[in-house]
């Protein structure tokens, strides 16, 4: 089928939209990867998790004495994995800590409230709480096998997929819930291409998302990389990913330092489910498993363990599956194998990716 | 009679009790309890081809799904009756090499296990220069590719419609036949010289082949073989459920018996059997779970969904805590049974120290 | 000799008690997905059946007790599910499933044990097919899909229709193919027919390429999620064409997720709604039932057919006077101008539930029935 350049157009930011979505999501599974030699299979389900916190802080209206425990608890398993136990505890962590539960209390026995913070708080919280269950994950499913077969620690981390799904059905219900866009997100910009068409009428029709995802996800990458790149962190966890055992003899708490990784992931997880489910508003407790699966072939594509090569590998992945159904409508049914077969095809013929680096293990 | 003869002998009476003990099943038991013996025997023969792919010979294959739909689709195609295929494919006909294609079960069962294995050749010589996740990342991707296939080839396979009313063939002594077949071959094969190349390549592939071992060439066996035997455990599936569609085999079911095969004992092939009678048992048994439990007037409501949460719970506890799985990588033998009758202490606390050994790799 | 009557009377007593005892219940199993990715229909059905349940829970004099069985929207459990309930708890018949896959892989094992089923709404031709035990309270696609196809074609006039369907659900399949056939007899054209696979939840690529195709009317045969979202996107991207779906969007949800998108948008469904004009009298009572029942929920055709499906049985054990399976399998065949939510209802040869075909149409975020059809097939 031919493309008219206005269908080019309208394709191109369809293209843009998801691709950047994949995108975000590969950075959390590249990030791990590159760390722990991991796939983390639960990165999918963390992304579910960060659409339903704000799903229910902002429309099923959580009561306030959860909302305050969850963040209590997201709190508590912060602290306790990332305080310097060389320090006393500060007593204004006690203070909120204390601030927090005797509000829970309050709410949850007193006065029954319901939270409903506003947007940008809701998506605070969402992102907070998710991250906390990151380093759950690491804690309860990937560091008692750190020494272990890598790939029991993958069977591990298939498992722990498959807990939080199950958990899922169970605390969530399978039912699919349907999530309420602002409507500044829904209404497209209309922009008339008849320059570059020559026709007085042609325009294309962007989904406000399909502009503000590619932004954020920029935003998140750079700081990212300013984590990475500009920060003793950081330095830690590029140190970790080259060599374990000696960063550990450096004097690095190698656990503390993977723990943020996987806070960081599963933030940028959580920031990612809150826009997929703002661009596609409906959300179910199997909605991480696909958009995992793909995002993680992105971040193959675009070579493991590398943050840049994992946004482009997404923007690839979004770009072929959109064109590819556009251009020969009669494969419409076999787009979700497109990224299988990607997969494939990148990983004889270069497997450490477009922007991977050279590594000996080949066998 | 020297000592392996009488082994033999003893493993001859074995499957005789096995048989005699079915045909006592089969009279005596009611349709729901033959059932779930049905899923045991399925469910060990696809534990012990994935143990051989990746409890033997160290291949991380996620692709068992994919092989089970090949086998399942190649043998009821071959089984339905041209009458049958005409009425069920409603939307598309069939395509005409197919309509009066006809064979008979147990060699339709075996042209899907070589189906399968084909399948397995052609995926095995790209994908197999792979390792570790990567494979089972690749293998994974190749059994939804076959999925999304089935899916779309509408003509050959139904499409999204699936087959149903396909003849229920694989009845108790059809599946524990092929149960004590693949378990014959598999062992024979192990204890083979080929067998010993197997494990070689699993605990150290660069050391096999400094030692001039062709491991591309058994790594490719070892992955035919065991796909031909999840290609005949999914036409047994097929035979015994009586229809099938592309949903079935997805992920999950792969994920499932990779679970038997961890909780058995990865390179136990007795351990894949056990784990099978397991977690089948476990998985019907689970249910109560599900439904209302009453304590006289006060009833605690069934909820829906618990039943896999405690049985993801299970797994991850068996990961964690027993990485080797229920019996390593020890194997029932019949002096180990000996040694057991004769002191039932002394074989545990053996037992106990071989395993911590075992696991030190 | 006092204390001998007292004996007997007790004795008497005792053995009344053990009569009372003896009045052992019938058995209905229910076997439907309550977990898993249909489980949103299963549910509802389920509400449907306990309701039906709790309002009859006695026939000929017995208590009936509901054995429910969760088959997780998957084919092998369903299949379980009906031998557990058919060998182990042996059921005198069994209400399921939601979903034509299960209620075949179902249907098999029932066939095998004699067992009558009803499906609620599993409407793929086959599940009846060749089946003596296997009922619908339900109508089928082919019908379903026609009928869809006549409204478009006669009450709308449009000639030009699209399809988009979901290619790895044999529901969407199906009925797309009955659409599709039945819109050509009629002189219509198909100009585009896509897929997408399920779980997909971006439609753009497809959606932009039936824009450019401008049709008049988009058929799109998905389950309510997915069917909201599609509207969605295709508002999003500038369709002005009108769109329809089948009796899988006929949920509460569609008009949540799809908010604006899903004005005018219409859906053929299964003649019951709580806002029809001049409903029937057990259409009349399940609403006022339900409404004591589940304030704040709305009464939805889901659970209608759960109901029905539960009154089917009750209505055919009556008739059949015994809980025998092949006596009520009987009588369920016979079954005729059952007066049932979804209006007037007979059992046809090949064992659906004959009833018109209901047209809804979102207007101003609420469900308006717009009447009854029946499809020229």
């Amino acid at each position: 089928m031919m493309l008219t350049p206005e269908l080019f157009i309208q394709h191109f930011f369809n293209a843009l939209a998801l691709g950047s979505l994949y995108g975000l999501i590969a950075i959390g599974y590249t990030m791990v990867y590159g760390i722990l030699r991991l796939i983390n299979f639960a990165h999918g389900d963390i992304f579910m998790l960060g659409a339903y916190f704000v799903f229910f802080s902002t429309i099923a209206f959580m009561p306030a004495w959860l909302a305050a425990l969850l963040v209590a608890i997201a709190l508590l398993i912060m602290f306790t994995t990332f305080r310097d136990k060389s320090k006393a505890t500060p007593a204004w962590y006690w203070g909120a800590q204390a601030l927090l539960l005797g509000l829970a209390g309050y709410y949850g026995f007193i006065s029954p409230v319901e939270f409903q913070p506003p947007w940008v708080l809701a998506v605070f919280f969402a992102i907070a709480v998710t991250s906390a269950c990151g380093i759950v994950v690491d804690r309860v499913a990937y560091q008692p096998l750190r020494d272990a077969p890598r790939i029991s620690a993958l069977i591990s981390a298939i498992g722990i997929s498959f807990l939080i799904e199950n958990l899922g059905v169970v605390v969530f219900s399978g039912l699919p819930r349907a999530v309420r866009q602002p409507d500044m997100l829904v209404k497209p910009i209309i922009a008339n291409i008849s320059a570059i068409t020559g026709n007085a009428d042609s325009v294309v029709r962007i989904s406000p998302m399909a502009l503000i995802v590619p932004s954020v996800s920029l935003l998140l990458v750079s700081g990212l990389l300013w984590i990475i790149y500009r920060t003793k962190p950081g330095l830690a966890m590029r140190s970790i990913s080259k060599d374990i055992e000696t960063t550990r003899l450096m004097g690095v708490s190698v656990n503390k330092v993977i723990a943020l990784t996987f806070a960081l992931g599963s933030a940028l997880a959580a920031a990612s489910g809150i826009m997929w489910a703002l661009r596609y508003p409906q959300i179910h407790p199997y909605m991480g498993v696909l958009p995992g699966f793909k995002a993680f072939i992105a971040a193959v594509f675009g070579g493991i363990g590398s943050i840049h090569g994992a946004m482009l590998g997404g923007l690839i992945l979004g770009f072929i599956e959109v064109f590819i159904t556009a251009t020969f409508p009669a494969l419409s049914g076999y787009r979700d194998a497109f990224a299988f077969v990607l997969l494939i095809v990148i990983l004889l013929w270069k497997p450490t990716g477009i922007m991977g680096a050279r590594t000996e293990e080949k066998i | 009679m020297n000592n392996s003869a009488m082994h033999r002998a003893y493993t001859l009476c074995a499957v005789v009790l096995l048989f005699a003990i079915l045909f006592y099943a089969e009279n005596n038991l009611d349709t729901y309890s033959i059932q779930i013996l049905n899923l045991v025997a399925i469910n060990a023969i696809l534990a012990v081809s994935l143990n051989l792919i990746y409890g033997f010979t160290g291949m991380f294959s996620l692709g068992h799904a994919g092989f089970m739909a090949i086998g399942a689709y190649v043998c009821t195609v071959l089984i339905l009756t041209p009458e049958q295929k005409e009425s069920m494919w409603i939307l598309e006909a069939i395509h005409p090499w197919l309509a009066n294609l006809s064979l008979p079960f147990l060699l339709a069962v075996v042209v899907g296990g070589i189906a399968a294995s084909l399948v397995g050749l052609i995926i095995a010589i790209p994908v197999l220069r792979l390792g570790g996740d990567y494979l089972g990342i690749a293998t994974l991707g190749f059994a939804e590719i076959i999925r999304v296939v089935i899916t779309n080839a509408a003509p050959f396979t139904n499409g999204s419609l699936g087959i149903k009313g396909i003849p229920q063939y694989a009845n108790l002594w059809c599946n524990y036949g092929w149960l004590v077949v693949t378990v014959y071959v598999i062992v024979r094969l192990l204890r083979s010289n080929v067998g010993n190349v197997f494990k070689a390549i699993r605990d150290d592939e660069i050391a096999a082949r400094t030692m001039g071992v062709n491991t591309f060439y058994y790594r490719v066996l070892s992955f035919c073989v065991g796909a031909f035997f999840a290609g005949v455990g999914g036409a047994l599936t097929a035979a015994l459920i009586s229809t099938i569609d592309p949903k079935m085999f997805t992920f999950m079911l792969t994920f499932n018996i990779l679970m038997i095969v961890v909780a058995g004992g990865l390179g136990s092939i007795t351990g894949s059997i056990v784990g099978s009678i397991i977690i089948t048992f476990m998985l019907e048994w689970l249910r109560i779970v599900e439904n209302p439990i009453s304590l006289g007037d006060f009833e605690i409501p069934g909820i829906p969904g618990m039943r896999m949460v405690i049985f993801s719970v299970m797994l991850m506890c068996i990961i964690l805590f027993r990485r080797e799985g229920l019996l390593g990588m020890r194997e029932f033998s019949w002096d180990a049974l000996a040694r057991f009758v004769k002191n039932p202490v002394r074989f545990f606390s053996r037992a106990s120290r071989s395993t911590s050994g075992a696991s030190g790799k | 000799m006092s204390f001998k009557k007292l004996l007997a009377a007790t004795g008497m007593l005792l053995c009344m008690g053990i009569a009372a005892q003896a009045a052992e219940p019938i058995k209905i199993g229910v076997y439907l997905p309550l977990t898993g990715q249909n489980a949103f229909g299963g549910q509802l059905e389920l509400e449907g059946v306990q309701l039906a349940h709790k309002e009859m829970s006695q026939v000929l004099g017995r208590p009936v007790e509901l054995v429910i069985v969760d088959n997780k929207s998957d084919k092998v459990e369903a299949a379980n599910a009906v031998t557990r309930l058919t060998a182990k708890d042996k059921v005198t018949g069994i209400i399921g499933t939601y979903g034509s896959s299960l209620a075949m892989s179902g249907g098999e094992v029932a066939e095998k044990a004699k067992t009558p089923v009803i499906a609620t709404s599993a409407t793929n031709p086959l599940v009846t097919k060749d089946k003596k035990y296997y009922f619908r309270a339900c109508f089928i696609d082919p019908y379903q899909g026609a009928g869809a196809a006549t409204y478009v074609m006669q009450n709308l006039g449009f000639k030009r229709a699209a399809v988009l369907k979901d290619v790895a659900n044999d529901y969407a399949v199906g009925l797309a193919n009955f659409f599709a056939s039945s819109f050509k007899k009629q002189g219509g054209e198909i100009v585009v027919n896509l897929n997408y696979n399920s779980g997909d939840q971006d439609f753009t690529p497809q959606l932009t390429q039936i824009i450019s195709q401008k049709p008049d009317v988009l058929f799109i045969p998905a389950y309510f999620a997915e069917g909201a979202i599609i509207m969605k996107q295709a508002r999003e991207l500038g369709a002005t064409f009108r769109i329809i779906g089948g009796d899988a969007m006929d949920n509460p949800e569609t008009v949540k997720i799809g908010g604006q998108a899903v004005e005018g948008f219409l859906h053929t469904t299964f003649p019951y709604d709580m806002s029809m004009p001049n409903m029937n009298p057990a259409a009349k009572k399940f609403t006022e039932n339900w409404k004591v029942a589940f304030p704040g929920k709305d009464p939805n055709v889901n659970a209608a057919l759960g109901y029905t499906s539960y009154m089917m049985f009750m209505e055919a054990i009556k008739k059949a006077n015994s809980t025998d399976r092949e006596a009520v399998t009987k009588a369920l065949a016979e079954l005729k101008d059952f007066p049932a939510v979804t209006g007037t209802l007979t059992i046809n040869a090949t064992h659906d539930a004959e009833m018109p075909i209901g047209i809804i149409e979102i207007k101003d975020g609420k469900r308006v029935y717009k009447g009854e059809i029946t499809p020229k097939m």
